[in-house]
């Protein structure tokens, strides 16, 4: 099979478009399984063009067969409740990848068309590429080992920030090393690059799991697009040393993409940028809580709030964090459907961090076939509350924090639902328990507020068979 | 200039993305940045076997992992989103 560079060339920039389209398809719920088709094809295109340009094919048929067989099944078992896990699995493949072609490429550059040895430009963009490509990777393990719960196995998947004295000298110290050896790498003589290369890159690894560690649970929807992003970036590092236009654009492209949106998700936490990088957050708030233990909370049983639910006239669901890990989107779509069989008006309040990824929670619901049109952004339905009978929070608690309100505390300026504003609250928890913001909520101490302890999808069940 | 380009097309087109599709939209991405499997095959299909070629032939499993994954996932997520339009319609 030979095709001539321009054909090529031609078929590179197809797939770049395609792979625009398919971002610009996901705008709209409506167009976006048209843009993921996009997507497909362009990846498709890409493939077959470079098969048809490279001396043998076996190799990469068997490992592309195994690869899909692989990706197949876990598309097809993974929970929805599970899409942080996989893809922050799936960002550390992409990172490992960059760091073995970039081995590949220093092993044997005429194989990539780079000249031998290789010129200076490309190799500072190898350097770049790898170490992008490390730190992607050994980061996306320890977010993969957070979000998986894998904090018995090992302290270092611990959800609780990892923090040690001197950690950011520590970090400090290997980044100049990194870049260091990298310069080590670019100016090395032929024959000499390995050394240099190879310590970078094992650097690179150290260093992207210390940076993860002492970001607590809490900010995982930051450090998911932030890897996201990360893995973009490697992309588009291995394609400059590859000259490779299709790699650099499509790179770029979710470079810029993922870090967009990590930029949306600090917003929506009222947290800058470096303070999640640089972490530690829910340990140094914890003492904030100690004086408000005593007070008291009025708690009810499912059947109480059957009874309440059942005789309003508009509720706002509000779901967390503890409704995903409960797993509870399908009976809470059995609840809401009864209540409006009975004239209820159920809509959902979304919070742009709830759940544990960005968007996350609007998959639960749609997994649990929620009409798109009941579920709402924050922005959206805010202004409704002071109008509604009950505000139902379920298994969320920093995101419907009224101290976000008040100067002063840890929290303020946090954008939250304001559920506080409905006329009766009720809250369902495991337990009083503060959440990641290590904080206190007043919210649960309110006269109107009624507190439903327990799992959120076993209370949920409950009100459903209450209803009557 | 390519990437300057490429950095602002994305980030003219996700701003626009609604954020009850930010999951989709990640699991896409990430599809996308799978394109690094033409490096990978790349180094795989470099003639006799060698280091490199192994080196490359692993890569592109794993990249085909994320690749397949990520657009059949995201397909599955999106089905769901689309199930609810027809059952608006139904009702």
């Amino acid at each position: 099979m030979t095709i001539s560079a321009n054909q090529v060339a031609l078929s590179y920039l197809v797939a770049s478009v395609l792979f625009i389209l398919a971002l610009k398809g996901l705008s709209n719920p409506l167009t976006a399984r048209r843009g993921n088709r996009f997507g497909i094809a362009g990846m498709t295109l890409a493939v077959l063009t470079t098969l048809a340009i490279t001396q043998r094919i076996d190799l990469t048929i068997g490992a592309l067969a195994l690869g899909g067989i692989v990706g197949w099944l876990v598309a097809h078992r993974v929970q929805m409740t599970q899409m942080p896990e996989l893809v922050a699995a799936m960002h550390s493949l992409v990172g490992l990848a960059a760091v073995l072609i970039a081995i590949a490429v220093v092993n044997n550059p005429m194989a990539f068309s780079v000249d031998d040895p290789i010129p200076a430009g490309n190799r500072v963009e190898l350097f770049i590429g790898t170490f992008v490509g490390a730190m992607t990777f050994s980061g996306s393990v320890i977010a993969f080992g957070k979000l998986a719960g894998l904090g018995k196995v090992s302290r270092l998947f611990s959800s609780a920030p990892v923090v040690f004295k001197g950690q950011q000298i520590v970090n400090l110290v290997f980044a100049i090393a990194m870049v260091g050896l990298g310069i080590a790498f670019v100016i090395a003589t032929p024959g000499g690059h390995w050394p240099p290369f190879i310590a970078m890159t094992t650097i690179a690894f150290v260093l992207g799991v210390l940076i993860i560690i002492p970001i607590g649970g809490a900010d995982m929807p930051v450090v998911i697009s932030m890897l996201n992003s990360y893995s973009g970036w490697a992309a588009s590092g291995i394609g400059f040393s590859l000259n490779n236009p299709l790699l650099i654009v499509a790179g770029a492209m979710v470079g810029s993409s993922g870090a967009i949106l990590s930029y949306i998700m600090c917003k929506a936490m009222n947290r800058s940028f470096f303070s999640v990088i640089l972490g530690g957050f829910g340990a140094a708030e914890g003492a904030a809580t100690t004086d408000t233990q005593q007070k008291a909370v009025k708690s009810g049983s499912p059947e109480d709030v059957a009874f309440l639910l059942g005789n309003a006239e508009s509720v706002i669901i509000i779901p967390g964090y503890g409704l995903a890990v409960a797993r509870a989107q399908h009976a809470v779509k059995e609840m809401a459907h009864k209540l409006a069989a009975k004239g209820v008006n159920v809509r959902y309040a979304i919070h742009p961090v709830a759940g544990r990824m960005p968007g996350h929670m609007n998959v639960l619901l749609a997994e649990a076939e929620v009409p798109y049109e009941e579920v709402l952004e924050m922005e959206d339905i805010n202004g409704d509350f002071g109008g509604t009978d009950i505000a139902f929070v379920l298994g969320a608690n920093d995101v419907v924090n009224p101290l976000a309100e008040e100067k002063g505390s840890p929290i303020y300026g946090m954008p939250i639902l304001e559920a506080h504003k409905a006329r009766t609250v009720i809250v369902n928890k495991r337990s009083m328990a503060s959440g990641y913001a290590g904080i206190d909520n007043p919210l649960f101490y309110m006269d109107k507020t009624m507190m439903v302890f327990g799992d959120a999808k076993k209370v949920v069940e409950d009100i459903v068979k209450a209803i009557e | 200039m390519v990437f300057v380009l490429a950095v602002f097309v994305g980030y003219h087109v996700v701003w626009n993305v609604t954020p009850a599709l930010h999951t989709p939209l990640m699991s896409v991405t990430n599809a996308i940045s799978s394109v690094i499997v033409v490096g990978a095959i790349l180094a795989a299909g470099a003639g006799h076997i060698d280091r490199g070629t192994i080196l490359g032939a692993v890569a592109v499993a794993l990249v085909a992992i994320n690749t397949f994954g990520g657009f059949l996932v995201t397909e599955r997520m999106l089905e769901m989103f689309k199930k609810k339009d027809r059952a608006e319609k139904s009702q």
